[in-house]
Formats: structure tokens, C-alpha cells, sequence
């Protein structure tokens, strides 16, 4: 006796309305699809719903498409319900020239480094957290990393010659 | 000073009745810098603690000393490169953190896995378990002063070591594994190693736990020192034995089973206060539970092959390499990266040294992830060290700092 | 004089003229005698290297038997600084200025591929080497070395120190080392 994904998805449906854009299962883990605006909302509702009782915060990450115009960043939530053992997954889609989302830190303590990390990698803004600022990286650096445009190595080191990595 | 610091500092002086905090008017505050390298910390993080006397008031945290872009790496490698990197997420104990990337991929490419394989796995999963948690319990008592368990312990780890080389050839950064199962079967000098190991540690491990366990200095420099209640440590994400030494008994071994836990008998060890001795005591626990399972697994070894049928992700031996046509064009479809990878997005999560060690994984098909991220338990349990250490004495702080356990290369990946 | 027998094995003198209570040798041969059979080593100890490391100052390979009891974690007390570990360039700083702290004579040994070159992480946020901060006296491969790996660089810098000139420090091709790093 536990969650099933009709429940999650009825009642996420009918707190959501339309701001619920797709869903799919897959891997055995529901993914939903949802409007990067109602982020806060559904997260509150999903932390103090006594059915869905999603307490714990496992992940957040983020995914830059740069194929998707208009939806090139992916806000990436992992809920888990500890007492009924259920996942859910939530994406949040947007786009690369106004790249805000309201930050869940009130809700969970667990986000403050995993949204740094986000902004950190990503340059995605997360309204409302305490204190945004670059945590893996250098203070100084200009650019956010993680896009795919950028390399992965460091192109003014001047001991590996590409030639003999096949690059 | 700052009027909210002062308003702070008199609150706390309020609310503990317990540690003397004088109330501020004029005294200044100390700044005192713990890192980036200092011998209490593990691994390189840095803490500017602002202190009112030997009392913390106040703890501002840097990380990403040892940032070395593993999610970066992984979008550049294919999925057979990426378990060194794994290697080097919690080096303590890098068995659990291959097992745990090849289950990943396996749930990927959907593979069965044969029962010998998952048996094979759970023996070197559990060493590797036994090893983290004698690293972090002997430095617990090395930062109160009893080096004498340190030096008896890592004796004790050196066999563990001697066991994976036998394994896999390397004692720290293993490698261990590959998609689908094992490169090579246990020899018969792995059974040896193993059957000596159950024989002799219980016994070096009792005279080690009876120096600490009982021991009045340890127990007045830990009990009741570094504690979080279970509704904050569950706010913050922890998992594995911090949160488990809060009360609360979650662990993905028995919630979400895989690489056949269920057919296991084992029992998950819970405290009360979440304090520096509960954790100690939990990790205790947990050694004598992981060798009771390697025994349980070493005892009943299925019969049958080391390794799925995956022809598209597991190298077929040298010897069919070399002689027959299928192998070789396999071998070199592996090697070149023209298999076919499945499309689809995933989360694999197992047990960790330190909790649920998590990969999301984004396939679209190609020779390298798309996206791989890794949920590393160490860097979001380490956001309650302020909330801890607050209001205690530093050298609490120091304890509070070993007991949780903070590897830094899974800190910062 | 009598041979004393016993199966201790205890340091070789060096080359001099021996005599009824007293010894004629030259002065940086005693010195380097003696320092080189004591050095305290700053464990600056970051990743993987690192547990390598714990493991040689454990029972089982024993540094202490190499003269390094102490291990100081202070730089202004050390005498070698063992970098063990993926340096990355937010750290390049902080590795500097415990270099810059530490008093003559000192020594730099790099521990680990990534210490040496960057290893396995030639990405935007390592360190390729060491060597791009500080100048560095041995390099011992291995990801991580093996224990004895470890001892053989420690060896290999106690044969440095024994052999060093006593007016090394001073020398002007010295003074332009440092300068090529940026350290006065």
C-alpha cells in the first residue's frame, strides 16, 4: 500500500491545472514537466500535503539543451516520500536570456549549495536565496562552465600539445 | 559592532544555560580562520569562525578547494571511462562509488545481472564500508589524543587493501568491475584473503572499540557535543549514518534494494541524539553489520558466470579477441564507441560510506552522457556545520567536524 | 676501538679524520648529516594522496623510521612540503603562501600525478602541476603511488639534502629560481 503515480499525477494535476505541462514515466521514476513560475508553489504542496508527504529534498541540479530555443536551461528537482518510498521527478524549463527561478531554500535548507552549484555551473538566478555566489569555481571567473559551448580543458596551459591528445 | 552580531551573541547567551556565554557590550569579536589545510580538517575546506572567547558565534564556509569538474569530465568520456572518475568521489571507500555508477548503466541498457555477479559486488561494496567507517571512527579518536587505535586500525585496513589488489590490482582507486559484472572471477587467493580477514579483524576490532568505547574522556568530549534533532537533519538532506544517528532509519539498502540486499539479513543501527557519540557508535554498528554480511555473502557464493550478457559494454576475453571474428569486431564497436546507447534519463542511487551516493543520468544516445550529475551526500550534509557548531566551544567544533565525516574529494567533485 | 655488534642499523658517518674525542670533517657534511636524517615533513595532504599518505605514516611503512616523528602543520616549523593531491587553481594561492612561509632550507616534494602534471583532470579547474607556483625537488608519479612510491621519493630527498652545498641558498642562480615564480 503506498503512492501510485495516478495519485501523484491527479493530485499534482488538479493543484497545478495548467501549469503541468507533460509527464512520462520511465526507469521505474515519474517526471513531470512544469512551469518554471510555479516551481515555489508545487514544492510547498508537495512538502505539506499530508497524502504525498514529499519531505526530503534528494537533488537539484540543473541541464543546459542548447538545441531547445526558448527552453535551453532544465531546473532538475528529485522529491522523495521517506514513508510510502516514493520519487518524483521535476523539471522546470528556462530559457537562456532570462534564466530566473524562485529559490525553494525556505522550504529546504538542503538547496543553499546545490542552487549555488546550479549558478555556479549554469548562470541560472535563483530569486530569493541568501547568498548567490559562486562556490566551486574561482570568485573570479567570468564564465559558466558548464554550458556546452565552453571546452572542458583549459586553453591557456602551455605544457599538453592537442595534437598528441587527437584534438 | 555590527548591532545584529551583538543581538545574536546575547540570545545565545540566553538560551544556553548550560556554556557561559557572556554577554557582549564592548568586547570585540576573534576571527579565526580553520583551513584551508589544518590538521583537524579532513580535507580541504575552510571555516572563518567568529568567536567570542573559545565560543563560536558565527561560521561563514568555502568550499571548492579541490574543484576538479568531474560532471564536466564525464560529458567528454565514455561510460567505461567514467568509473576512474567515480574512483575518486569518496576515495575511502571507491568500491561502492564503481558499483554504484555500473548500476546506473545497467539500468540504462537494461542488463540482468547473474546472482554471482551481485554477490561478488555486495563482498566488495562491504569491505569497502568497513574501510570508510574505520578511517573516519580511528581519526575520531586521533583528534581527542588516542593514536594508539589509529595505528592498530589502518594495520587492519592494509589487508582490506591487500584483498581489492587481488581483486582488481589497486589498493586505493580501484577501478573495480565493469558494466555487466567482473573482468576476472575471485582466484582461489581472494577466498583465502577473505577468510582470513572474517577470521582475525573481529578480534583486533573488539581491543580497538574497547579503548574508546567505555572511555570516559571520549565519552565526555562526545556525548552531547555536535547534535542535530531528526526534522533538521531531514531539512538539510542528510542521509547514511549522520541521519541515521538522528533516529531516523533510512537506508537505500533496505528501502530502495538492489544488487540482491533483500536476500540479506541485516539490521540498520538507529540513535537518538545525532551526536558525535551516536554517529561513532552507529558507524560501529554498521562494521560489525558489513562483516556479518560478507560472511553471509562469501558462504552462500552462487555458482555461474562473473559477468552479464552484454555484449555491447562488457570486452569479451582476449583469448576469443584474438581468435574469433564476432569477439574482435565487438571489441573493436566497444573500443571505437559505434554500440548503441539507449536514449533516456535516469536515477540510481545506492548506499554510500557517507549516505545516498545519487547519478542522474541524461543518455541521448551518444558515446558519452549527455549530462551526468552526481548527488554527493558530503556536500549537502555539510551545509548544517554552521547551524552545529554555533553556540559550542571550537574544539567542539573540531570533533564535530570528524564525526561527520567530510571527504573533500566528494565535497567538491 | 671495539666494533660494536648488533643488528640496528644506524647511519653511516661521513668521510673524516677520527681521533681520541674528536672528529675532522667538513661542516656542511655533518650538517647535512643530521638534516637529513630529521626532516619534518608539512603533510599538505588534499585528495586521494592523501589516504596513501595516512597509510605510510601508519604502522605498516612507517615514515617516523626516516627521521619524520614530527609531523608539523605549521610551514614556519617544516622543512619539506609534501603536496599530496589535486591542486586546483583556487587552492594555487594558498600552496604559494605556505611556500612563501616556510624557512630556509627547505624542500618540495610533489606527490601523486595530479600534484606532478594534473593527472587525470586536464580540465579549466586544475592545476596542471605544481611546478606552475612553486619549484618543486622530486616528483613521484602514481595515481595514487603506492606506499613505497612514496618512501622512495622521501629517500630520494633525503639523498638532495645530503649531498646539497652548504652556500646553496644564497647563490645568485638560486635567488633567480625564486625570482621565476614570483617569490622574492
Amino acid at each position: 500500500m503506498g503512492l501510485t503515480t495516478e495519485t501523484v499525477l491527479t493530485k499534482v494535476g488538479e493543484f497545478l491545472g495548467d501549469g503541468l505541462i507533460s509527464s512520462n514515466e520511465s526507469f521505474g521514476m515519474l517526471a513531470i514537466n512544469v512551469v518554471a513560475s510555479r516551481n515555489f508553489e508545487l514544492i510547498e504542496f508537495l512538502k505539506s500535503d499530508p497524502i504525498l508527504k514529499m519531505t526530503f529534498l534528494t537533488d537539484l541540479t540543473g541541464t543546459h539543451y542548447p538545441d531547445k530555443p526558448g527552453a535551453e536551461f532544465e531546473v532538475v528537482y528529485h522529491m522523495h516520500n521517506l514513508v510510502d518510498n516514493y520519487r518524483l521527478r521535476i523539471k522546470c524549463a528556462l530559457p537562456v536570456t532570462n534564466p530566473e527561478i524562485r529559490s525553494v531554500v525556505p522550504l529546504f535548507s538542503a538547496a543553499n549549495f546545490m542552487e549555488r552549484e546550479t549558478y555556479d555551473f549554469f548562470g541560472i538566478i535563483f530569486t530569493g536565496h541568501p547568498n548567490l555566489k559562486r562556490i566551486l569555481n574561482v570568485d573570479e571567473m567570468d564564465y559558466f562552465p558548464m554550458r556546452k559551448e565552453y571546452p572542458l580543458e583549459d586553453g591557456t596551459r602551455t605544457d599538453k600539445e592537442d595534437k598528441y591528445f587527437g584534438r | 559592532m555590527e548591532p545584529e552580531l551583538i543581538k545574536k551573541i546575547n540570545t545565545l547567551a540566553d538560551n544556553k544555560t548550560n556554556i557561559s556565554v557572556s554577554k557582549v557590550n564592548e568586547q570585540e569579536l576573534t576571527t579565526l580562520n580553520l583551513g584551508p589545510i589544518h590538521p583537524a580538517t579532513h580535507g580541504i575546506f575552510q571555516n572563518v569562525l567568529k568567536m567570542n572567547g573559545e565560543t563560536i558565534v558565527e561560521c561563514e564556509q568555502t568550499v571548492g578547494y579541490i574543484h576538479r569538474a568531474f560532471e564536466k569530465i564525464a560529458e567528454h568520456r565514455p561510460f567505461y571511462q567514467v568509473t576512474p572518475l567515480t574512483d575518486r568521489l569518496n576515495y575511502c571507500s571507491s568500491p561502492i562509488n564503481n558499483v554504484g555508477w555500473h548500476l546506473a548503466v545497467e539500468k540504462l541498457i537494461k542488463a540482468e545481472i547473474p546472482k554471482r555477479v551481485d554477490y561478488m559486488r555486495i563482498i566488495v561494496m562491504e569491505l569497502a564500508r568497513v574501510a570508510d567507517h574505520l578511517v573516519c571512527n580511528s581519526i575520531v579518536a586521533a583528534d581527542m589524543g588516542a593514536l594508539t587505535g589509529f595505528t592498530y586500525v589502518f594495520q587492519w585496513r592494509e589487508k582490506i587493501y591487500d584483498i581489492y589488489e587481488e581483486i582488481c590490482g589497486a589498493r586505493l582507486t580501484t577501478n573495480i568491475g565493469r558494466i555487466g559484472g567482473f573482468e576476472r572471477d575471485f582466484n582461489p587467493t581472494v577466498h583465502k584473503k577473505i577468510k582470513d580477514f572474517l577470521r582475525d579483524f573481529p578480534k583486533v576490532y573488539k581491543e580497538f572499540m574497547s579503548l574508546v568505547e567505555r572511555n570516559r574522556i571520549f565519552m565526555d568530549r562526545s556525548v552531547g557535543v555536535g547534535g542535530i534533532s531528526a526534522e533538521r537533519a531531514l531539512n538539510y538532506g542528510f542521509t547514511g549514518p549522520n541521519l541515521r544517528a538522528t533516529g531516523v532509519d533510512y537506508d537505500v539498502r533496505v528501502m530502495d534494494p538492489y544488487c540482491s540486499y533483500q536476500d540479506f539479513d541485516f539490521i540498520v543501527p538507529v540513535g537518538t541524539g545525532g551526536d558525535v557519540y551516536d554517529r561513532f557508535m552507529v558507524r560501529h554498528q554498521e562494521i560489525l553489520e558489513s562483516i556479518k554480511m560478507i560472511k553471509q555473502a562469501h558462504d552462500n557464493l552462487p555458482e555461474g558466470k562473473h559477468y552479464a550478457e552484454v555484449p555491447e559494454f562488457y570486452l569479451p576475453p582476449k583469448e576469443d579477441v584474438y581468435t574469433k571474428m564476432e569477439a574482435l569486431i565487438w571489441h573493436f564497436k566497444i573500443v571505437m564507441g559505434e554500440t548503441d546507447v539507449p536514449v533516456g534519463e535516469l536515477y540510481s542511487a545506492v548506499e554510500g560510506g557517507n549516505g545516498e551516493l545519487g547519478f542522474y543520468l541524461v543518455s541521448d544516445g551518444g558515446r558519452a552522457a549527455y549530462r551526468l550529475h552526481f548527488r554527493r551526500p558530503c556536500f549537502i550534509y555539510y551545509q548544517a556545520y554552521p547551524e552545529i557548531i554555533c553556540g559550542g566551544m571550537i574544539s567542539d567544533a573540531v570533533m564535530t567536524m570528524s564525526s561527520l565525516n567530510v571527504i573533500a574529494g566528494e565535497l567538491d567533485a | 676501538m671495539t666494533e660494536v655488534k648488533s643488528d640496528i642499523k644506524i647511519v653511516k658517518e661521513p668521510e673524516g679524520i677520527k681521533g681520541e674525542g674528536y672528529f675532522l670533517t667538513s661542516l656542511d657534511k655533518v650538517m647535512n648529516l643530521a638534516r637529513s636524517n630529521s626532516i619534518w615533513p608539512l603533510p599538505f595532504a588534499t585528495s586521494c594522496c592523501g589516504i596513501e599518505f595516512m597509510a605510510v605514516m601508519a604502522s605498516n611503512y612507517d615514515l617516523a623510521r626516516f627521521g619524520s616523528e614530527k609531523l608539523s602543520f605549521s610551514p614556519r616549523q617544516a622543512d619539506l612540503l609534501m603536496v599530496m593531491g589535486t591542486i586546483a587553481k583556487k587552492m594555487g594561492p594558498v600552496l604559494k603562501q605556505t611556500y612563501i612561509q616556510m624557512a630556509e632550507p627547505r624542500w618540495v616534494i610533489a606527490v601523486g600525478a595530479c600534484a606532478s602534471s594534473g593527472g587525470i583532470f586536464d580540465t579549466y579547474s586544475v592545476l596542471q602541476g605544481i611546478d606552475k607556483v612553486i619549484p618543486v625537488d622530486v616528483y613521484v608519479p602514481g595515481c595514487p603511488p603506492r606506499p613505497e612510491q612514496i618512501l622512495d621519493g622521501f629517500m630520494k630527498i633525503q639523498d638532495i639534502v645530503r649531498n646539497e652545498k652548504l652556500r646553496r641558498r644564497s647563490m645568485p642562480e638560486y635567488k633567480e629560481l625564486l625570482n621565476s615564480y614570483g617569490i622574492e
